[in-house]
């Protein structure tokens, strides 16, 4: 994989496989589990301390134990929004790329009133009314806020695929009388995974910070403690204006950090995609001058010895 | 001029698929929400005759059709009329006018910010390709690839409870020993700068990193034109020439922050429940504090309507911009 050479994103994806890691086996080796109370008299929140490593809220649970439990199921729910929402968009956008005339208007029309709709408002007023048994459903969740999602991704891949149908080995797989779903499926589709797996990135990030927000406002109840839901409790026990931090930031840098490790594995989708793009000062233009006009070189190229005058390795990687 | 009725008749087609999604919604789904709204409107002091009333606009107390409570819906919303709120016994359409203001100044002048600054920055970052700028972008994306309200938290923990350099709730000094009129007086604007002032860092800071990141892209994709070096050539100086490469690249990064607006908005809308910025936002929150699914709603429409006027606008700007844009159907 050359994507893995850079470090940011060899810095996101030990990142975010840590993450997952966690969501896996958190709940297991948390020292509490999440509903546990330490004392149901007192009604103080208690500042971190050796026994409670991220102290306790007004319940007195233990939130270093709902921080370790709370990731499973919004991991979970984000990850099936970006699955959901992916297969919507490559069904929508190679289709309206593909196909072309009445079709394509239609479904561009409708991606792009999908994209003008405020999306989080719209899981709202569908999920307020929902009774408790569906807002715990993950599928459910995660194929709703999918719905939200699709259309960003739906959009760029028609685009793509509006280019690639044109390729002359499209062309070609086409006069040797190749099926089309054959030609989609063999011929274009292969050539849209890497905006599909950046469509992908983004659709993730959308749908933790949707479900995380949607439990925040205590617009669904789930089934189990998750980071939104610790949220949710500080928020409406004033925790930020009573100075009790260390009840919502621990879940808040979570959701950060999950955040950040998905876009640290975009920058290296991103220079596959358009190495044009690079910068000099990461990844694989390392060390390349670009000057205005002027085809850009390498600055550190060595001085090439008289005996290896074909050795291209200097020049290969910089771009015309 | 095609282009442009094209482009409206989009706009039309968008708000009525709006509209209509937002009457459904509330009847189709499981949970019967307006059931619940309306035995909440029971219980509330309203006199028997605005009870009838509603009933009949929701379409709840007679043997209406589908289609005649959608008739019914349709007809009063082209009067401006919302409905009624639940929880605060007054109509949605007034609610709405005392807090949009709130909302308005604060996605406005952030917006406003956040164009300016990211569209420097990114004309400087794309033309000096290589230097120590450029390590900047990974920093905007941070900002960008953390949820609106979590960067809010963040924002209003770090400068806001422990730096102290800004007040972090409400919309204005509400304290006891604040004497402040609302209006155009010195005292109350310097309150509400003050204590926007946090907020709208919140959402420049989030939405900044899509017109820097657009920007140095479509500058280094335009620094490679003929016209850049002819420009170059001529022996302009270095700042003529990157204006001339930068007025053509700007132009994509308005189409790119129409398609964006929506989550500029929803996220301008968390972002002010976290500082109790009395804005629509906030009305969203107690809306679903108190089960207010007439307000919920109400809301709903009047930010896809507003989403959709900022997107007709961009589009004008588009158009006015760019003479291609004019001949293409």
């Amino acid at each position: 994989m050359r994507a893995l050479r850079s470090p940011k994103v060899l810095a996101g994806s030990v990142l975010l496989l840590l993450l997952l890691l966690l969501a896996v086996v958190g709940p297991l080796i948390a020292p509490h589990s999440a509903d546990w109370q330490a004392d149901r008299t007192s009604g103080l929140p208690l500042a971190p301390s050796g026994r409670f490593w991220l102290g306790t809220d007004q319940q007195q649970h233990d939130l270093f134990s709902r921080l370790l439990s709370g990731g499973r199921d919004t991991l979970l729910i984000s990850f099936l929004a970006g699955m959901f929402a992916c297969l919507l968009s490559v069904v929508v956008g190679v289709t309206a790329g593909f196909v072309g005339g009445l079709v394509d208007d239609l479904l561009s029309a409708l991606a792009n009133i999908f994209l003008a709709l405020p999306g989080l408002l719209i899981l709202m007023v569908i999920m307020k009314p929902l009774p408790p048994s569906e807002t715990s459903n993950p599928l459910l969740i995660g194929s709703v806020i999918a719905l939200t999602a699709w259309a960003w991704g739906a959009r760029v891949l028609r685009a793509q695929t509006l280019a690639l149908r044109a390729a002359d080995y499209v062309e070609a797989a086409r006069v040797i009388g190749e099926r089309t779903w054959r030609i989609i499926l063999f011929e274009v589709v292969p050539n849209l995974l890497p905006i599909l797996a950046s469509a992908f990135i983004f659709t993730v990030i959308y749908g933790i910070g949707t479900y995380t927000a949607l439990a925040w406002l205590g617009v669904i109840s789930p089934a189990s403690v998750t980071w939104g839901t610790v949220l949710n409790e500080a928020q409406s026990s004033g925790a930020a204006v009573n100075g009790y931090w260390w009840w919502y930031l621990p879940p808040a840098l979570a959701v950060a950090l999950v955040g950040i490790a998905l876009a640290l594995v975009n920058f290296g989708i991103d220079e596959v995609i358009n190495p044009r793009l690079t910068s000099a000062r990461t990844g694989r233009a390392r060390g390349v001058v670009f000057r205005l006009g002027l085809t850009p070189v390498l600055k550190t190229a060595a001085p090439e010895p008289a005996a290896a005058p074909s050795n291209p390795v200097p020049l290969k990687e910089a771009q015309p | 001029m095609r282009t442009l009725l094209r482009r409206l008749g989009f706009y039309l087609l968008a708000g009525f698929a709006a509209v209509t999604l937002n009457f459904f919604l509330a009847r189709l789904l499981p949970g019967s929400a307006l059931q619940n709204a309306l035995a909440k409107l029971r219980g509330a002091n309203l006199d028997p005759d605005a009870i009838r009333a509603l009933e009949a606009q929701y379409g709840t107390g007679g043997d209406h059709s589908l289609l005649s409570q959608y008739l019914t819906y349709l007809s009063s919303l082209l009067h401006g009329d919302l409905g009624l709120s639940t929880s605060q016994s007054a109509p949605v359409s007034s609610i709405l006018g005392d807090t949009l203001p709130w909302t308005l100044g604060l996605v406005g002048t952030a917006t406003a910010l956040a164009f300016v600054i990211g569209t420097l920055a990114g004309i400087v970052v794309g033309w000096k390709r290589n230097g120590l700028l450029d390590g900047l972008l990974p920093a905007v994306t941070f900002f960008q690839s953390v949820p609106y309200f979590i960067l809010a938290f963040l924002v209003m923990m770090t400068l806001g409870y422990f730096g102290g350099f800004f007040p972090y709730q409400n919309g204005y000094d509400i304290g006891r020993h604040a004497h402040l009129t609302p209006g155009w007086n010195g005292p109350f604007v310097t309150s509400v700068i003050e204590h926007g002032t946090l907020p709208a860092l919140t959402v420049v800071l989030a939405s900044l990193a899509g017109w820097v990141i657009g920007m140095r892209n479509m500058m280094i994709t335009t620094m490679d034109e003929d016209y850049v070096l002819v420009a170059a050539a001529k022996g302009l100086p270095q700042w003529r020439v990157a204006a001339v490469a930068a007025r053509n690249a700007i132009l994509p990064t308005i189409s790119n922050f129409a398609l964006s607006i929506s989550l500029v908005v929803t996220g301008s809308l968390v972002t002010e429940i976290v500082f109790t910025y009395p804005g629509v936002g906030w009305q969203i929150y107690q809306a679903i504090l108190t089960g207010d699914y007439p307000l919920l709603q109400g809301i709903l429409l009047v930010v896809v309507f507003t989403v959709l006027a900022v997107n007709l606008v961009a589009d004008l700007a588009y158009v006015a911009l760019d003479p291609r844009a004019r001949k293409e159907a």
